[in-house]
């Protein structure tokens, strides 16, 4: 390997970390909130480009059928909620919360789906589409258990993820997709050349990190999503609901991970399954930054990039295995550092 | 329910599935084979999830590792399917403790997501191996053979799969209830009073997680030789969830879960894979895994306890006998009286900025109980905990009977004799009165998991049966030892703490507000207690709040404020002594 080979490898790692890195912040903010590690994240990511593959080639995206049906369970469990508390009044708020809101894009993209719409305004529709898939997961599979240990949520969530993939292959199909490159250029530099979509994603990924920042520091609804995060009950005594929190942080969280899903999609062909190991190796980079620390975790995200990069170089047969490797001395390490409760484990 | 009905039961159900053969069709014995083949993974999970409270998502890859290495064994390199059961069982054996002396010191979750990395890292390593057949596998593995017969059918390797299973679960049975079953049913619930009693936590782990890999590695191998064929797809983590699965939907904690949750699964994925080709013709097989994850959480949602605990709930209370009188346990012998058992020498121990324990000395003689008293904040349970082992002293040297344990770890400490209780109640409040104080007799017992689940172990058993029944009735708990702990009010906890402590035939008893939510007369009792036991010539260390209690019960008094000694001497001096006297009512003026 020369010094041109290994710069090569090293920007194209940077370009793969940075999607990581999108998706990592989501794991670390969903967990910071509501003690899920959200597992199906990468496949929401996935979704999202099978959803913009299928609008771009002006077909009815699987989105709409799992929004709508996520959107009736969710509604139907609020409203029986809803009448055994006996709070009737607050039925029509929970109709427009969990029904209409969700389904306002759904119904966009239902009804302009024979048309190709600008490429934004595509893009915007791809992800207002997506943003509700985990809110609403979260609703029907989480809520009833919000108290339960880490360690059953992340149970259940493992068992959403092989339910979300089997939904997958039901609304989007077996067949891989590929997006349109949203940028056509190419930047030389010295003699190593650099795509326009690389520029692009680390860019996205600097932005968005940069706005996570600005939201956790300068406005209200972040420091309540802190205040939850760092004690639940404390957060509640203070008028802060949890739930809310936690829809906020699944908003958020899918914001990025449609973002990232719309980027990779443009240099990766991606299949209904697709998600499971991109999520994966963003939490990787997750648990570098011990689920807490936002600038840790992308550093380690990048991190995560670069070596698969250097290790599909080396032996593209085994780099799943170096990749998903790494996490046990990192898991080792974390666990070490990480100020734990002795009495954390449930009897 | 009898024991002698409960044996007639398991006769009845061991004669049914013996003479299955003769009254099943071919198809209901090849189901039969997958059942028992995934209890057997299942039971190991039950091991390791259920009683230790690990929860693996990597089993079928260990299954994998056993069945690619009997493959590899007998069809490629043509040896014996007996000698592959070897290498299998080796091989899982290393790769599991490897595995898990790298990851069992992770913490709840992150072990958790480890098992799910390094599953995913077997995985990727079977269909990528050169030599492994790849992704399409290995073919023509031959079947096991007994002598000159070949198990060729189903119906024939039936028995080889079921005998197994049973002598699993019968070994299994027997394990946890011996000395290092009773210390991994203990592992859930955090480590603190695992060590307190001399057991080491990480041991136990690994153990249960190599016991629970090689059950595995059987699966894995009789899965090879029942099938003759294997490729990476059924030992992915989509697999390992299913056993997961299995053992929590049974009742992770009961061994007849593994069967029973295995069995369901079976039922209901044949069942699925039947019925919804009529509901969606096109989409089953999509749906299949959709309609398994909904039900695993629906499951986890509202039944989370599993169905062998639902059914148990509704039988009759096994009759269980007490232990009865045997030759008792070695007893250790206990120092001369008068002499120096304890030295603390500038103990001192910082939490960041905040000094909790401050240069804090004194000296405990044997036989004579000693007082550690305070304003709340003081620094006495970190003092307790300082000169246990719990927490390592940030300087200062502690010394006990001539030994400096200053660095020592609490299960050493432990088994040099210092028995303690906590100020939070450490009980496991799903075990009886009984098995909680067998935990305490751990260090003065020596059976190991092989004696434990070959039996071997009885003699010993029942002298550790008798010695806890013992201590339960001394502290006066002695009426109800089959009652769970968790059912006694918050004063007999602590008193049941102080009889597990007991049973490890202590030097020294470090007893953190044992009187805490006691009546009058149970106070009363409990100082009878401790008098008697010092007339033994055991030496107790103890915190309380109750001066009446202290005052009329212990030699001497030291006291702590804000971290330091305050003063210390016999109950009237420190009655006396003004500094004391500020520190609990405010300046005299």
């Amino acid at each position: 390997m020369n010094a041109q080979i290994a710069a090569i490898l090293t920007l194209d790692g940077i370009a793969t970390g940075a999607i990581y890195v999108l998706i990592a912040l989501g794991f670390v903010l969903i967990f910071a909130v509501t003690r899920v590690i959200f597992v199906p994240f990468g496949d929401i990511a996935a979704f999202t480009a099978l959803t913009l593959a299928a609008l771009e080639t002006k077909h009815l995206p699987g989105t709409v059928g799992l929004v709508a049906a996520l959107a009736v369970l969710a509604t139907l469990m609020e409203i029986g909620s809803h009448l055994r508390a006996g709070t009737y009044e607050q039925i029509p708020r929970a109709l427009l919360f969990y029904l209409v809101l969700p389904l306002i894009p759904a119904a966009a993209v239902y009804f302009t789906a024979g048309t190709l719409l600008p490429t934004p305004l595509r893009l915007a529709l791809a992800l207002a589409l997506i943003m509700p898939v985990s809110p609403l997961l979260d609703r029907v599979v989480f809520r009833p258990i919000a108290d339960g240990t880490v360690l059953l949520l992340l149970t259940v969530a493992v068992a959403l993820h092989f339910a979300l993939v089997g939904l997958g292959l039901l609304f989007f199909g077996p067949e891989g997709v590929r997006t349109q490159s949203l940028v056509d250029y190419t930047l030389m530099l010295g003699n190593i050349p650099v795509s326009g979509q690389a520029i692009l994603v680390v860019g996205a990924a600097i932005v968005f990190s940069g706005l996570l920042f600005l939201f956790f520091e300068f406005t209200l609804s972040g420091k309540s999503l802190q205040a939850t995060s760092i004690n639940r009950v404390g957060a509640r005594l203070m008028g802060i609901r949890p739930e809310r929190a936690g829809t906020v942080a699944y908003l958020l969280g899918s914001l990025l991970a449609g973002v990232s899903g719309i980027l990779i999609s443009a240099d990766n062909t991606i299949f209904y399954d697709s998600g499971f190991l991109i999520g994966l190796k963003a939490f990787v980079g997750a648990i570098i930054g011990g689920l807490v620390s936002f600038p840790v975790t992308a550093l380690g995200s990048m991190l995560v990039g670069i070596l698969e990069s250097f290790a599909a170089f080396q032996s593209s047969a085994f780099k799943e295995v170096i990749v998903f490797s790494i996490l046990i001395p990192v898991l080792l390490w974390r666990s070490y550092t990480f100020a734990h409760s002795e009495e954390d484990i449930d009897e | 329910m009898s024991a002698r009905q409960l044996r007639l039961l398991a006769a009845a159900v061991v004669i049914l599935l013996a003479a299955a053969p003769l009254y099943l069709a071919p198809f209901s014995i090849t189901l039969l084979n997958y059942i028992g083949v995934y209890a057997l993974v299942a039971l190991g999970l039950v091991l390791m999830t259920g009683v230790g409270g690990m929860v693996s998502f990597g089993q079928a890859s260990f299954m994998g590792i056993a069945a690619y290495s009997t493959a590899w064994a007998s069809a490629i390199m043509g040896y014996s399917p007996w000698l592959g059961l070897l290498l299998a069982l080796v091989m899982t054996g290393i790769v599991a403790a490897i595995l898990g002396g790298v990851t069992l010191r992770l913490h709840g979750h992150f072990l958790s997501l480890s098992t799910i990395a390094w599953g995913l890292a077997i995985y990727f390593t079977f269909g990528n191996v050169d030599g492994l057949g790849h992704f399409s596998g290995i073919m023509a593995i031959p079947p096991v053979s007994i002598g000159s017969l070949k198990l060729l059918g189903s119906n024939q390797i039936y028995f080889l799969i079921w005998f197994i299973l049973l002598m699993a679960m019968l070994l299994s049975y027997n394990l946890l209830n011996s000395r290092e079953g009773r210390a991994m049913l203990a592992l859930r619930g955090g480590n603190a009073m695992v060590e307190s009693l001399g057991i080491s936590a990480f041991r136990i782990k690994l153990v249960t997680f190599v016991i629970a890999a090689l059950l595995a590695a059987f699966a894995g191998w009789l899965y090879a030789h029942m099938n003759r064929f294997v490729s990476p797809s059924p030992f992915d983590v989509t697999m390992g969830i299913e056993f997961l699965m299995m053992a929590m939907l049974g009742g992770s904690g009961y061994l007849l879960g593994a069967v029973v949750g295995s069995a369901l699964i079976t039922f209901l994925k044949n069942g699925v894979q039947d019925y919804l080709p009529l509901i969606a013709p096109n989409a089953a097989g999509q749906l299949e895994i959709v309609v398994f994850s909904a039900l695993f959480i629906l499951f986890l949602q509202y039944a989370r306890e599993g169905i062998v605990p639902f059914i148990a709930g509704w039988l009759p209370e096994p009759k269980r006998t007490p232990p009865v009188a045997t030759e008792p346990l070695p007893r250790r012998a206990q120092p001369q009286a008068d002499q120096i058992l304890l030295t603390v020498e500038g103990a001192t121990r910082r939490f960041g900025g905040l000094l909790a324990v401050n240069d804090v000395s004194f000296e405990l003689k044997s036989g004579e109980i000693l007082a550690l008293i305070g304003p709340n904040g003081a620094g006495k349970s970190t003092m307790f905990n300082v000169l246990t082992g719990a927490l390592r002293a940030s300087a200062g040297r502690i010394t006990f009977a001539g030994n400096d344990i200053t660095r020592a770890p609490q299960r050493n400490i432990a088994k040099e004799g210092v028995a303690r209780t906590f100020q939070h109640v450490k009980l496991r409040p799903r075990m009886s009165l009984l098995d909680n104080v067998l935990l305490g007799a751990y260090s003065r017992t020596r059976s190991g998991f092989f004696a434990g689940a070959l039996g071997l172990d009885r003699r010993e058993e029942r002298q550790a049966r008798y010695e806890a029944m013992q201590q339960l009735k001394r502290v006066g708990l002695g009426d109800r030892p089959f009652e769970l702990a968790g059912n006694l009010p918050l004063g007999n906890q602590r008193v049941l703490e102080i009889a597990r402590a007991l049973a490890a035939d202590p030097v020294l008893l470090v007893l953190d507000e044992p009187a805490a939510g006691l009546r009058r007369l149970e106070k009363r009792a409990l100082a009878d207690l401790l008098r008697s036991l010092r007339k033994e010539g055991l030496t107790i260390l103890l915190v309380e709040h109750d001066m009446e209690f202290v005052m009329n019960l212990v030699d001497r008094i030291v006291v702590m404020e804000f971290g330091c000694k305050l003063c210390e001497g016999n109950p009237e001096e420190v009655r006396d002594d003004e500094r004391v006297q500020e520190a609990y009512l405010g300046s005299v003026a």
